[in-house]
């Protein structure tokens, strides 16, 4: 195989970056918005449910080209995010924001189902022993659906390993930047003669990806037995 | 009163429309499943919002239509049917639950040694049987120190060994100052805790008063059905004879039981069933039966073409017994007629009779 390039490395470093970084900053918000979906019902509810799922099903070029005209320097958001100093657009900030976008719909399913496993009948019993409601989702709930969340986690930060079409769209392929470990894969594919080092960064990727797999599965076992209570 | 409810609540099948004060010990809410009684109890613990109505509890008013008291706020111990113990914390952990959010704290060590959960705290509620985890649930709710205890039929998950198992320390609260809220359809578990009972059907109060009293009223046995039907005496442990029998005295007499394992002066309630007593005009010689007991005819009431249920007197006791109305007839049985009554079978139920 040999020693891998320096261009090789950033390209790395960077995707481990990006997607830990998107799936952290995303999983509170992935929380909250599984708990809505799976334990309130409110007007916009179904509007709420396609839009955190659009990017599954939309294009990914198409995301990336709706986050270039929203969070682009010129777009409705991004102009004033560009006011304060905040840029996006060809950033490797700009790949978390694109890989927290495509991975979102993975982690709040993983997590929307794990809510609705809860047995309220729990949460009552939590609240006529004098629990207040946060109380008894920080003591009861949370918990109960820790599996759920990391399931939801590592779905999420394997996408985001794996995002490719969004990213380029969106941050473009510059190396040392924003060139994640696909778009290092893809510019390798485009050169004569990078084929061998395509097919190192493949078998990294892979090798992530499993790793991350495994991971999530021996820590989900072991939280599983705390909750049946062994 | 303790607890006072009055409610009024549309349901899918009927409106549930009750009213009814607990008395400090143990209210049984009695009746066949379906006739509302959950959804009452659920009303006072504050996990379903009555239509109209009125709650309160040792004064305090838990729901009136404008205050509606949310669950975590009403202290009030549930037990649900279903031990419902968290499943990621150890059994110490749930009865520290209880404990983290109340008030003034309740005696640990007491409730533990109370309900005989020591061997099991540090074990998780995977590795419980059905009684051990309903024990600890019955801890928990009084770790909260609750101004009430509601019970909704604790006993109805279980087989009958493990029901025998968990009776006893049942028996125990009703020693406790602590109210209990009683939810059951079994009369055998009713007559053997509770003091009063509060009989619902389709979403109404059909009778309602001391358990002595309502079960043996001829008119709810049409209810109860023909084998639920009986009556509830008191009485004390008088003698253990030579050849194994306990004697009894009752209000009119002695009757004698197998062995029971209670000292001499205990106070008992005995339940027999209706379908259990003969009756006699004059009392009767050279019969096998032991318990024989002077009664005075207090009501005769037709319960159907063929049979007829007799209220009795023994002394300030009501007995039931069921016969037939040609039997009925040939006695020529009215309201004071002086009878002997046959007692086939008798059973018991140890343990105070709280507070009378």
């Amino acid at each position: 195989m040999g020693d891998l390039t320096p261009q090789e490395w950033q390209a790395i470093g960077l995707s481990l970056r990006v997607s830990l970084i998107a799936t952290a900053l995303s999983l509170p918000l992935g929380i909250w918005v599984a708990y809505l979906l799976a334990r309130r019902s409110f007007p916009g509810k179904a509007v709420l449910n396609g839009l955190v799922h659009l990017p599954l099903i939309l294009p990914p070029v198409v995301t990336g080209y709706l986050l270039l005209l929203t969070f682009g320097r010129k777009g409705i958001i991004g102009q004033y995010l560009d006011m304060i100093g905040i840029v996006l657009a060809f950033k490797w900030t700009g790949a978390v924001l694109a890989a927290a976008v495509m991975a979102f719909p993975l982690m709040v399913r993983a997590i929307r189902l794990a809510f609705e496993a809860v047995d309220p009948k729990l949460e009552h019993a939590a609240a006529t022993l004098g629990a207040p409601p946060i109380w008894v989702f920080l003591t009861v709930t949370l918990p109960l659906i820790l599996p759920g969340i990391i399931a939801g986690a590592v779905l999420a930060f394997a996408k985001a390993m794996g995002e490719f079409g969004a990213t380029i769209t969106f941050v473009a392929n510059i190396p040392g930047q924003t060139q994640t470990l696909p778009s290092a894969i893809y510019a390798f594919l485009q050169v004569p003669g990078g084929d061998p080092q395509a097919f190192r960064l493949v078998g990294i990727a892979v090798a992530i990806a499993m790793g991350a797999l495994l991971v999530s599965e021996l820590m989900a076992r072991a939280v599983q037995k705390r909750i049946n209570g062994q | 009163m303790t607890l006072t409810v009055r409610l009024n609540h549309r349901l899918p099948a009927f409106t549930l429309d009750v009213a009814f004060d607990a008395p400090a010990g143990v209210t049984a809410l009695f009746g066949r499943s379906g006739s509302g009684k959950t959804t009452v109890v659920n009303a006072v613990a504050g996990l379903l919002r009555p239509d109209h109505g009125l709650i309160t509890a040792q004064g305090i008013t838990l729901y009136d239509g404008k205050t509606n008291l949310p669950p975590h706020r009403r202290r009030m111990g549930y037990v649900f049917q279903e031990a419902r113990l968290f499943p990621h914390l150890t059994v110490r952990a749930n009865l520290k639950y209880g404990a983290f959010f109340a008030r003034t704290s309740a005696d640990y060590d007491e409730i533990i040694t109370l309900l005989g959960i020591e061997p099991l705290l540090g074990r998780r509620p995977g590795a419980l049987s059905g009684g051990e985890k309903q024990r600890v649930a019955i801890g928990r709710a009084l770790m909260s120190n609750p101004l009430i205890l509601l019970m909704d039929e604790p006993l109805a998950a279980l087989d009958d060994p493990r029901k025998a198992e968990i009776l006893p320390y049942i028996e125990r609260l009703r020693d406790r100052a602590i109210p209990v809220l009683y939810v059951s359809h079994s009369v055998a578990e009713i007559t053997r805790i509770a003091r009063s009972v509060v009989v619902l059907d389709q979403g109404r109060v059909l009778r309602q008063g001391p358990v002595a009293q309502i079960f043996a009223d001829p008119a709810l046995s049409t209810y109860l059905g023909p084998r639920e039907a009986g009556s509830v005496l008191q009485a004390r442990i008088a003698a253990h004879e030579h050849d194994g029998l306990t004697r009894l005295d009752t209000a009119t007499g002695p009757i004698w039981l197998p062995q029971i394992d209670a000292a001499l002066g205990t106070r008992v309630r005995i339940r027999i069933a209706a379908q259990d007593v003969l009756l006699s005009r004059i009392r009767p010689e050279g019969l096998s039966a032991l318990n024989i007991l002077p009664a005075t005819v207090a009501t005769v009431t037709q319960t159907d073409a063929t049979s007829a249920l007799i209220q009795l007197h023994l002394g300030t006791d009501l007995l039931l017994a069921r016969i037939t109305r040609r039997s009925a007839e040939a006695l020529t049985l009215q309201p004071g007629t002086p009878v002997h009554a046959i007692l086939k079978t008798v059973a018991i139920a140890p343990g105070d009779i709280g507070g009378t």
